[in-house]
This record gives structure tokens, C-alpha cells and sequence, in this order.
């Protein structure tokens, strides 16, 4: 679902991202982790089509990168620690926006939004602003509208930052069984306890990917316990 | 298409939800004409004087009263001693003093000098040049009048062209049109564009679809449409109620308000590329755009009596050269032959400023 090949990304003689290859096959939980200043959210930007590599491909979601990268971004969701949500509009006017953005045609729309709302238990408060909701819905309300339009791949930044553990835990609940959908999940966290969720995770230090494997895994090659260890380990 | 409607509507309900928006949209365009037009005004009306008339004549009467007469004066007091000149004066009753000689009637004809006395409170110095300026041609009027075979030597006297009123309406017409398209398209333009950066939506939007000029442009379009109802707005009022002419032809006028339209959002456009907090968008806008077009572009201040250094900095104040335009098309009635040289600075203008500010964007896409 995910190939990169080698992608760079050099601003100036500052290399934030160092010939990183890897894949990502379909529905697979993929962890990103790396420390602040590693080069994730440079990697990010460029699968998302928003940052052009200076060299390397990746083919995203079936698409090449470079060539076609209206088709990558009609297929991937995006949602990051600052919710995506306008405070000022309604849920139904938000929901609406985002199917618009994505080209949602009327009747598909309607559908997709009923079914958020009821999902969620918003019926009666699809007319409130949005900016009233308590943030664990602002947050599902968030996952909701990033999936709207059925991608294929969906990138995660940092989406868990700043929310109570109880709410963390049922929002990975989320995220499990969007991945058991057939979804690609692609997620950065600096919570390293989550990283347990994750079939894979790669640790990035200094624009170079250093691990990729499972969890179970990564515990095991360094005869650790647990995934910050995994982490203090390689990033010292 | 239809995904760029979703925007340019969401757009439109920010602006409709958000009280603070819409009062300076449709609100404060008409406070400005009005307080600038009843209230922020150096006209001279009825101004109050006294009169401290030693002649006692039928000629002084005469003249008294046609000051009288007129809609700048009002007579306020007869002054029956010279002590009580400064008292009334300094108790701000009246404006000015006429100090009438005794041989006033008699000798007028002969005379040329010290006949009437003008006292003035000139702690306003723009108001007392008028009313100088005012009461001079009475008083010339008055003289042709009375003694039409006198050898006087009158004051060639003064015709003004094209406002010969002297309304000040005529000046602050135009510098409102310039202020409040800056204020809607080039402030309003770059706190909504920081506002989506801000809140990190920009990013989202980035990544959908969209191509980054549609959501510059999504953006930008319900602001543009807003101004253009407020220039509607501005010309309707001046012309109506205010009795601003529009001499010239209002599809020129209408083409180059577009031009400013333009240029002031591409300047909106700029300030947002490099700023990410509203603050600092909002301080920006106001410093380097809205003070500029009140005080330095001819507005509030003649750009001649400015020091050399800010004289040559009007030039690049954009809205120098659209007052320049809108008082030549309104007042004076010319075509785009005696504004061609205005028009291409406007343009140039905007197109540099379109070119940095794609540049800038492009540039920080890139981080």
C-alpha cells in the first residue's frame, strides 16, 4: 500500500530526511516514531504529497508520488493533534465541507453523514457548533470526517497528544478496527505506550529510519521489556 | 468546481457567525461616512462671531448682516466695549471678532486700509485660514457692491476649480473608498488566511484536493464581493447624501476600484504568507496598511507639505494613486488618458505584490 524507495529530503546542506526506504502492506498499523526533530514530520509531508522530495519515489496507495499526485490525495486521510474541525460551524456543516472537499456527490453525502451521526450518537446535536463538544468527540467527530471519503491509507499525526488516557485507549479502539476494515494506518506518537498498538513501528533518528520491525520483535533483538526501553535504546 | 463552492460557502458562514466580522464589514463603512461626513469635517459652518461696530452706519449694518447671511456665519453678539473683545473670545462663544471703524461709511470709499479689523481664534489654524479665506471674498463682494465707482484696487479675487465649495466631501470620499477596501480586502484577507494556519487547518486543506491557489482564491472571493457591495455602499451614500458629483465615467471608476480590489488582496495575500498568529498578522496589517493609507497617501494629510522622505514613500502607498484616480474620474471628470500613469503604478504594484506573495507561499509549502 506503502513503497518508498529511498526518499530525500534535503533543505539547504540540512538533510531532514535521509534515503528512507520501507513498505507498508494493506490494513497494517504501521508506528512512525522517531524524537522531535528526526525528520517525521518532513516524512510525513512528503507522503501526503505536501513537500516535494529532493530525490527518491514512493508509491502511495497505488499512485506514484511525484506524477500523480492528485490521485494520492483524493485516497489518503489526514488527521493531526490539532483537531481538523471548525469551531464556528455545526457538526452537519462540518461534515458537509470535508465530503465537499472530497467530492463527495450529493446522496453519498447525506448517507455518509446519517451514518457519522448515528455512529456517534450526534443525531440531536448535528446542529451545535462544533466548538461546544466536549474534545473526546471533537476527536471522534475529527477520525470521522478524515475518513469520510474512504481512503485508502490514513496518516495519524501525533493524533492522541493531549487527550486523557481513558480517551487515548478508546480512540486506538477506533483505530484498531479501522485498520481491520482493510485501512492503512500510518500514525506518529511520542506516546510510547501506544506504539504496543502497532503491528510495525520504525525509529527514526536523524533523518535515518535505524529499526523497523514488530514490537514483540524489536523487545526481543535488544532483551528489553518494554517500548520505551526500545526507543531509549536506539535513540541514545 | 463543486468542492470549491463547499469552500467559498463555509467562508461565507465564518463571516456570518462571527459578530466581530460583520460589523466591521457592513457597519463600520457607514460610521466612517457618516462621522466623516456630519461630524469630521474642517468646513466652516455657522460659525459664531461678534461685532464690535463703531460706525453705527447703514453701510456697516449692511455688511453685518450679509456675513449674516451666509450659511458659514452667525452673529452672535453686538459688543458695546472694546474690553469685552478678548472675554468673548477667550470664552469660545465666538470665532472671530469684526472690529468696524468709526469712519468706516464715510471714508471706505477712499481709504484702503484699517478700516475693518478681523480678530481671530486661530488655535485652529486650518479653521481660522478659512474662515479668513471666507469673510476676504464677502468682504471683496461687498465692496464691488457698494462702491462699484470706486478707484479701490479690489483683491483680484480667487476662483476655485472643480470644488468651488471647498467640500470636504469631495476629499473624503475618495480616501474612505481606499481605506475601507484595504481594510476589508487587505486586513480582513490576511487575519482570515492566519486564522486557518493557526488552527492548523491549513495543513487539512493542503492535503485534500484542493489545489493550493483554489483555496487562496476560495478564500479570498467572499471578502472581494464584500468590498465591492461596500464601494456600492460608499458611492451611493457620498453622491446621494453627501453630494459627491461623479463627473467622469462609472465604469472606469468601477475597473479601477477592481484594480485596488486586487492589489490590496494580493498584499493581504502577502501579509498572511509570512506570519502564522493573528496578532501579529492583525499588528502588521494595521502598521504597515491601514496607517499608511490614512495619513500617508493624501488622505487626512497633503502629500506636499509631508518631508521629503515620506513624500517619496506615498509613492508606494498604493492607495496615493487610486485617491489620485477616483478624485480625477469623480471631481475633475477625466478619462484614462490623464490617469494612465496612476493606473500602471496600480498595476505594477499588484503584480509584484501577487509575485512575492506566490513566491513566499511556495516557499513555505516547502518546510
Amino acid at each position: 500500500m506503502i513503497t518508498v524507495n529511498n526518499l530525500t529530503k534535503k533543505f539547504g546542506k540540512f538533510t531532514a530526511v535521509d534515503e528512507i526506504s520501507f513498505e507498508v502492506p494493506k490494513g497494517e498499523i504501521f508506528g512512525f516514531l522517531g524524537a522531535n526533530g528526526a525528520g517525521k514530520t518532513t516524512a510525513i509531508k512528503m507522503l501526503c504529497g505536501l513537500s516535494k522530495p529532493t530525490s527518491g519515489s514512493a508509491n502511495i496507495a497505488g499512485y506514484d508520488l511525484l506524477s500523480q499526485v492528485e490521485q494520492v490525495k483524493l485516497n489518503i486521510g489526514y488527521m493531526s493533534q490539532k483537531f481538523s474541525l471548525y469551531d464556528d460551524l455545526t457538526i452537519s456543516e462540518n461534515i458537509d465541507f470535508y465530503g465537499g472537499l472530497y467530492r463527495l456527490k450529493g446522496n453519498e453525502l447525506k448517507q455518509k453523514k446519517e451514518k457519522i451521526v448515528q455512529e456517534l450518537g450526534l443525531n440531536n446535536q448535528r446542529n451545535a457548533l462544533v466548538g461546544f463538544l466536549p474534545l473526546g468527540w471533537k476527536q471522534k467527530l475529527a477520525f470521522s470526517v478524515a475518513t469520510i471519503h474512504d481512503p485508502k491509507i490514513l496518516f495519524l499525526d501525533e493524533p492522541t497528544s493531549g487527550v486523557d488516557p481513558i480517551t487515548r485507549r478508546k480512540f486506538w479502539e477506533i483505530i484498531i478496527a479501522t485498520a481491520n476494515q482493510g485501512i492503512t494506518i500510518f500514525v506518529t506518537t511520542h506516546y510510547l505506550d501506544e506504539a504496543e498498538y502497532c503491528d510495525r513501528i520504525s525509529i527514526m533518528v536523524n533523518g535515518k529510519i535505524i529499526a523497523l520491525d514488530s514490537p514483540a520483535n524489536l523487545k526481543q533483538q535488544l532483551n528489553v521489556s518494554t517500548t520505551a526501553e526500545i526507543f531509549a535504546q536506539l535513540t541514545r | 468546481m463543486k468542492q470549491f463552492i463547499y469552500f467559498i460557502k463555509k467562508e461565507f458562514i465564518h463571516i456570518f457567525r462571527d459578530t466581530k466580522s460583520l460589523i466591521i464589514l457592513f457597519a463600520l463603512p457607514i460610521i466612517q461616512i457618516i462621522l466623516f461626513g456630519f461630524a469630521l469635517t474642517n468646513e466652516i459652518k455657522n460659525v459664531n462671531f461678534a461685532v464690535y461696530d463703531n460706525s453705527k452706519s447703514d453701510t456697516s449694518l449692511r455688511l453685518i448682516n450679509k456675513i449674516d447671511a451666509t450659511d458659514y456665519f452667525t452673529l452672535h453678539k453686538y459688543l458695546n466695549n472694546p474690553d469685552d473683545i478678548e472675554a468673548i473670545l477667550q470664552s469660545n462663544k465666538v470665532k472671530f471678532v469684526l472690529v468696524i471703524d468709526e469712519d468706516f461709511s464715510r471714508l471706505y470709499p477712499h481709504e484702503k486700509q484699517g478700516d475693518i479689523q478681523l480678530l481671530l481664534d486661530a488655535s485652529d489654524p486650518n479653521i481660522a485660514t478659512n474662515i479668513r479665506g471666507y469673510l476676504q471674498n464677502i468682504i471683496t463682494t461687498f465692496s464691488e457692491e457698494e462702491f462699484p465707482l470706486s478707484e479701490q484696487l479690489h483683491l483680484a479675487t480667487t476662483k476655485m476649480y472643480y470644488n468651488p465649495e471647498l467640500k470636504s466631501v469631495y476629499l473624503f470620499i475618495p480616501g474612505l473608498m481606499a481605506f475601507i477596501l484595504t481594510l476589508i480586502s487587505a486586513f480582513m484577507t490576511s487575519i482570515t488566511l492566519t486564522k486557518e494556519k493557526e488552527l492548523g487547518n491549513m495543513e487539512i486543506l493542503l492535503i485534500s484536493p484542493l489545489k493550493p491557489y483554489q483555496i487562496i482564491i476560495g478564500k479570498v472571493i467572499p471578502y472581494a464581493l464584500l468590498s465591492m457591495i461596500n464601494i456600492a455602499n460608499i458611492l451611493l451614500l457620498g453622491t446621494f447624501v453627501f453630494g459627491m458629483p461623479l463627473q467622469g465615467s462609472l465604469l472606469l471608476l468601477l475597473l479601477e476600484s477592481i484594480l485596488f480590489l486586487l492589489n490590496s488582496l494580493s498584499l493581504g495575500i502577502l501579509i498572511s504568507s509570512f506570519t502564522s498568529s493573528r496578532q501579529v498578522a492583525m499588528m502588521v496589517a494595521l502598521a504597515g496598511l491601514l496607517l499608511p493609507t490614512m495619513l500617508l497617501s493624501g488622505f487626512m494629510f497633503p502629500i506636499n507639505n509631508m518631508p521629503l522622505p515620506l513624500q517619496y514613500f506615498s509613492k508606494i502607498v498604493p492607495a496615493t494613486h487610486y485617491i489620485i484616480i477616483l478624485k480625477g474620474i469623480m471631481i475633475k471628470g477625466v478619462g484614462l488618458q490623464y490617469l494612465y500613469k496612476e493606473t500602471l503604478i496600480l498595476a505594477l504594484l499588484t503584480i509584484f505584490f501577487i509575485i512575492i506573495s506566490i513566491k513566499k507561499f511556495n516557499v513555505r509549502l516547502d518546510k
